[in-house]
């Protein structure tokens, strides 16, 4: 069981959070104009990475905040926590 | 004669205090300070229970947790509990227990024929014959539960209570034996607070057992000033009898802590068992190692043990096991063993697999008059319920087989070492990865994942002084790391007669020799695995370790291998002729020990195993004989009976007394949501199908939500109070899936909405007023102008209600002329009673759920979740009215346009009357296109809600069915499960006003 660090309140159990899935899926702008392919693609197509996996929590038992979560799907280590909004973090090759 | 088999001094029991024990039905004497099983041997009880499949008579083979023979079946009644270790219990006045897997007793089996039908019982027995035909599995099952199986549950609730303990520490420490309690020591002695968990009632470990110096002093007072400070210190906590069961990610630990199961009252005070959640910084394993049993034909027999195990009956608890003793051996360190039984009065006999041996153990054995057979292995034991004859035969290393004379030895206890095996279950349940160690043949711990340290011979390190200076600075180290203070180190030196050295163990293996037929070499004592199972398993194709374990059960029993897997592995190594490393282990899952769902569990049953929400009105309903139901976390009323109504009764009445009079629904529990901000409206629009803009200050508007997907979650009526202020209601059960949906959008993707919401759900009690005279009873009762004029249906208006300050949405979900008041939670019940007060005399009804989904029912209204399951859309549901054309684009909107939620063939909302016009469909019968004798029959749909409508005098149902807005007027059949079949017309889904006349009125 995890420790997550909430960008807004500090480290915390895992079970005060809920994971939502892949972060970084923008809605479109403009989904009347788009194909149904682009459309299937926002709804259905997710990321599956062996390794470094961005991802979506909310501190649900805490102060209710939406935030991301960058995680090593092999080792679970969590690498980074970091406000919506923010840059996604660049993937070292170390 | 009792205790017959107790030294006359020496352990720990106290003699001066006896206590009675009753096993299989005879009464028996113990000490304090006794197991079950060193009381047992001390009566010179042996048999203690039958095994798993062969039923075979076991005895006592380990003295902890390990154990996988002496398990029994202890206490009576609701606290019986099967599959305990007798090794573990420790004894209390009045115990009782009883062998399992036994009928009709222990001695006298009838399923220990099976044994000699072990020939058709060979590994994957029940796969290879009770495969075919497949629907008869469920048969033979129900057989073979009843003969396989081990202890009985209880059958009545558990009685006692369970706690459970958030606990965060520094550093946690595993195993209270040498190597703990000297980094206990270390670590507290800096300063940090430190966890220190050990399984037995008392510290001290391997310590307790054997003889050796410190620092040239008694090792058992040493032992006692160390544990002393430890004491001493406050940062310093200690936990006895307490199991490390799970450890997971980021050194989270999980403990069993056994509070009162040894005692003789059940105590009302304090819990049974607590266990304990514990994240530590770091984690420090000491847990030791269990020893190893040695394979050979008929290894099994009662009075065969582990020589370690021998060795602490007879220093802990005044036991000797056997008065001939057989030592049989790979190593040096087993000789203390010998040394200790021949010093208690014991005729000891060694059979050891080495040729060359120890000068100075040799002279000493030699002095004690104790025969040692070098290059020699045990092939054979007889004895009926316990052992009492040997064979014996030589070695040929060169050969790699027993040549020469096979000897006989009579003897009453066995005692055999092949080495040791670190307890690696935690750490491997931490990640940890395992190499095999050539040098003592066993699995060690290798490379670290956690936050973490593994000492003493849990890392497979057995020297004495190693381990003390080794352990002591690894406490001071893992301190250290966390920024604690450097505390001196301090040298210690210990001694033992012969000390652990690396060179020690000669690996051996049953693989050097054939299998003798006809006798059964065991690997897993607790599931029956012999030597002949692994052998077949690799025959068979099984030669994953994975494949091996599950084919032949290895280590799947409730003691999980700890005694048997290496064995095994080591067996397959030979069998492949590939080293173990290569063969690999199985994956260790927590837990490392049987332990009690009641623990697991803690104080989440009953009535806190899930909260009970209650509107301020719910007494109330108590008072008034309400039948609740459950909705979501929810109490609500279901009926109201009066006298001796059935529900039928009851909900006939009440629906007539909305369609007529006046009726009072508590609707507290649906989902509220205060929306603020300039943004909202814009918002609105975006979660809403319709339109909001044009919504003005004091109306209220009906909206349907839709996911990505298009498909309807949730409804409910949004009310605009103020310029940029909204009241959001939803269903019951969908309050917190709404809540969190909102909040998804506005923090992940329009940030710049400004934008609050905050659920007032409890803040405001709802006392929902339906019927044709709601507008004349609520006149009296408010300032609010009421008339049709100036407060019309789908308006909000805020004023007094019984002198309280309210706000009344003039809403409707039955259909009826209605008042939805909403005032302050905790003057719900106040309001309510002034209501019913005054509501005497329209003859004020009070109703329940069901007549609120009759009364919807007949409306056409749809419930969210009973009529629609989240793959319609609102066009399936011919809501078409509510989804905006105009509006560019909101959740949802672009997945109706998607390929397959514009098929015409899709199920659509319909109504169903029944042709007898008396039959009330079930809820979720099949429409089927051709009723036949029985299934597969061709669907067309489902009934999603159906009930007999007072108001109508007939039954009504709702349906969702293929392209069903093109067959109006067309027949339909619902087969029922008693074979009848329904013949019914679809409808509209409006059963009652067509024209929502009455809700205008």
């Amino acid at each position: 069981m995890f420790i997550i660090n909430c960008p807004y309140c500090g480290e915390r159990d895992q079970t005060e959070f809920t994971c939502h899935g892949e972060a970084h899926i923008a809605r479109p702008d403009n989904p009347s104009e788009i194909s149904d392919e682009e459309w299937g693609k926002y709804l259905f197509f997710r990321e599956n990475p062996k390794g470094t996996h961005f991802e979506r929590w909310t501190h649900d038992h805490g102060c209710r905040r939406w935030f991301n979560v960058m995680r090593d799907t092999v080792t679970d280590q969590i690498i980074k926590t970091y406000k919506m909004g923010e840059a996604k973090p660049v993937i070292s090759n170390e | 004669m009792s205790n017959q088999n107790r030294t006359i001094y020496g352990g720990k029991v106290n003699r001066e205090k006896p206590i009675n024990f009753v096993f299989n039905g005879k009464s028996y004497i113990g000490y304090q300070g006794d197991t079950l099983a060193s009381a047992l041997l001390a009566n010179d009880v042996h048999l203690i229970g039958r095994s798993f499949k062969y039923h075979r008579a076991r005895g006592i083979l380990t003295a902890g947790s390990e154990e996988p023979n002496a398990i029994v079946q202890l206490g009576l009644g609701a606290r019986t509990e099967p599959n305990i270790r007798a090794t573990e219990v420790e004894l209390y006045e009045g115990l009782e227990a009883s062998s399992q897997n036994c009928w009709p007793s222990v001695n006298f089996d009838i399923g220990a024929m099976n044994n000699f039908l072990s020939r058709i019982f060979p590994a994957g027995f029940y796969y290879k014959t009770f495969k075919w035909p497949p629907s008869m599995w469920l048969f033979y099952e129900h057989f073979i539960r009843k003969a396989a199986g081990l202890g009985q549950s209880p059958t009545a609730k558990n009685p006692d209570r369970y706690e459970q303990k958030f606990y965060y520490t520094d550093i946690t420490i595993v195993g209270g034996g040498i190597s703990g309690l000297l980094a206990a020591l270390g670590a507290g002695r800096s300063g940090c607070k430190v966890l220190l968990i050990d399984e037995n009632p008392e510290l001290g470990g391997y310590l307790l057992d054997y003889n050796f110096s410190i620092n040239e002093k008694d090792g058992k007072k040493w032992l006692k000033k160390i544990i002393d400070e430890l004491n001493g210190l406050a940062n310093v906590t200690i936990l006895k009898r307490t199991t490390a069961m799970g450890y997971y990610d980021y050194n989270y630990l999980t403990a069993l802590e056994k509070v009162t199961n040894h005692h003789v009252e059940f105590s009302s005070t304090l819990p049974r068992e607590r266990y304990w959640r514990i994240r530590s910084k770091k984690v420090i394993l000491a847990q030791g190692a269990f020893e190893r049993p040695l394979v050979f034909a008929d290894n099994d027999r009662p009075g065969i043990m582990m020589a370690s195990a021998g060795q602490k009956y007879l220093s802990r608890y005044g036991v000797l096991p056997g008065k001939s003793v057989v030592l049989f051996t790979n190593n040096d360190h087993a000789y203390l063993i010998a040394f200790e039984f021949v010093e208690k009065g014991a005729k000891v006999t060694v059979v050891d697999t080495r040729d060359l041996l120890n000068a100075r153990i040799s002279e000493k054995c030699k002095s004690l008059n104790i025969t040692v057979f070098k290059s020699y292995s045990v092939i054979k034991t007889y004895g009926d319920k316990k052992v009492n004859r040997i064979e014996i035969q030589q070695v040929d290393k060169n050969q790699n087989q027993l040549t020469g004379e096979v000897e006989n030895i009579h003897t009453d206890c066995v005692l055999m070492s092949g080495g040791w095996n670190p307890a690696v279950q935690l750490f491997s349940q931490s990640r940890g990865k395992l190499k095999y160690d050539l040098k003592i043949n066993t699995f060690v711990p290798d490379k670290i994942i956690e936050n973490q340290k593994i000492i003493g011979s849990n890392n497979g390190q057995f020297n004495l002084q190693e381990n003390l200076n080794e352990s002591f600075e690894a406490g001071i180290a893992a301190a250290n790391e966390l920024n604690f203070n450097s505390v001196e180190k301090v040298n210690w030196t210990g001694k033992e007669e012969i000390e652990f050295t690396h060179s020690d163990v000669e690996p051996y293996m049953l693989g050097k020799k054939k299998v003798t037929k006809g006798s059964k070499h065991f690997i897993d004592f607790q599931n029956d695995v012999t030597a002949a199972d692994i052998f077949l398993a690799q025959r068979e194709g099984y030669i994953s370790v994975e494949h091996t374990k599950r084919y032949t059960t290895t280590g799947m029993g409730t003691d999980q291998g700890k005694t048997s897997n290496v064995n095994a592995l080591a067996l397959m190594s030979h069998i492949h002729n590939k080293p173990v490393d290569e063969i690999g282990h199985t994956t260790f899952r927590p837990p490392y020990a049987p332990q009690t769902i009641g623990a697991i569990a803690g104080r989440s049953v009953d009535k806190l195993f899930d909260p009970e929400r209650k509107t301020s009105m719910h007494e109330w309903h108590v008072e008034n004989k309400a039948v609740f139901e459950d909705v979501g976390q929810w109490k609500r009323p279901y009926y109201f009976p009066q006298n001796k109504e059935d529900i039928h009764q009851a909900v006939k009445r009440e629906c007539l007394a909305v369609r007529n009079s006046l009726g009072i629904l508590d609707a507290s529990t649906l989902g509220k949501i205060d929306l603020q901000g300039p943004d909202a409206a814009k918002f609105l629009n975006m979660i809403y199908t319709n339109a909001w803009s044009k919504l003005e200050i004091g109306s209220c508007r009906y909206g349907l939500m839709c996911n990505e997907h298009g498909m309807i979650f949730d409804d409910g009526v949004t009310s605009r109070l103020g310029e940029n202020h909204y009241h959001m209601t939803t269903t019951t059960g969908g309050a917190a899936r709404v809540m969190s949906w909102l909040e998804e959008f506005l923090q992940t993707e329009w940030l710049d909405m400004k934008v609050f919401c905050t659920s007032v759900t409890e803040q405001w009690a709802v006392l929902s007023i339906s019927g044709p005279n709601s507008r004349e009873f609520l006149k009296d009762l408010t300032n609010i102008d009421l008339s049709k004029e100036n407060f019309p249906f789908m308006k909000f208006r805020e004023g007094e209600v019984c002198g309280v300050k309210a706000r009344v949405f003039r809403i409707s979900f039955t259909g009826e002329l209605s008042y939805e008041v909403n005032v302050p939670a905790r003057y719900g019940r106040y309001v309510w009673e002034k209501f019913m007060e005054h509501g005497k005399k329209y003859n004020i009804t009070p109703y329940g759920t069901e007549t609120m989904h009759v009364l919807r029912a007949e409306k056409g209204f749809i419930i969210v979740g009973q009529d629609t399951d989240g793959s319609v859309t609102p066009s399936d549901m011919n809501m078409d009215w509510i989804v905006s054309k105009k509006k560019e684009d909101f959740l949802g909107k672009r997945s109706f346009t998607r390929p397959d939620t514009v098929r015409h063939d899709r199920k659509k909302f319909v109504g169903l009357l029944v042709n007898d016009k008396k039959t009330i469909l079930p809820e979720g019968s099949h429409i089927v296109e051709k009723a036949l004798k029985q299934p597969p029959m061709k669907m067309l749909g489902h009934v999603t809600s159906s009930y007999y409508s007072p108001t109508l005098g007939y039954p009504i149902a709702l349906a969702m069915l293929k392209d069903g807005f093109s067959k109006m007027g067309e027949q339909v059949v619902v087969p029922l499960m008693n074979g009848k079949i329904i013949e019914a017309t679809v409808t509209d889904t409006i059963f009652y006003d067509k024209e929502g006349k009455r809700n205008n009125e």
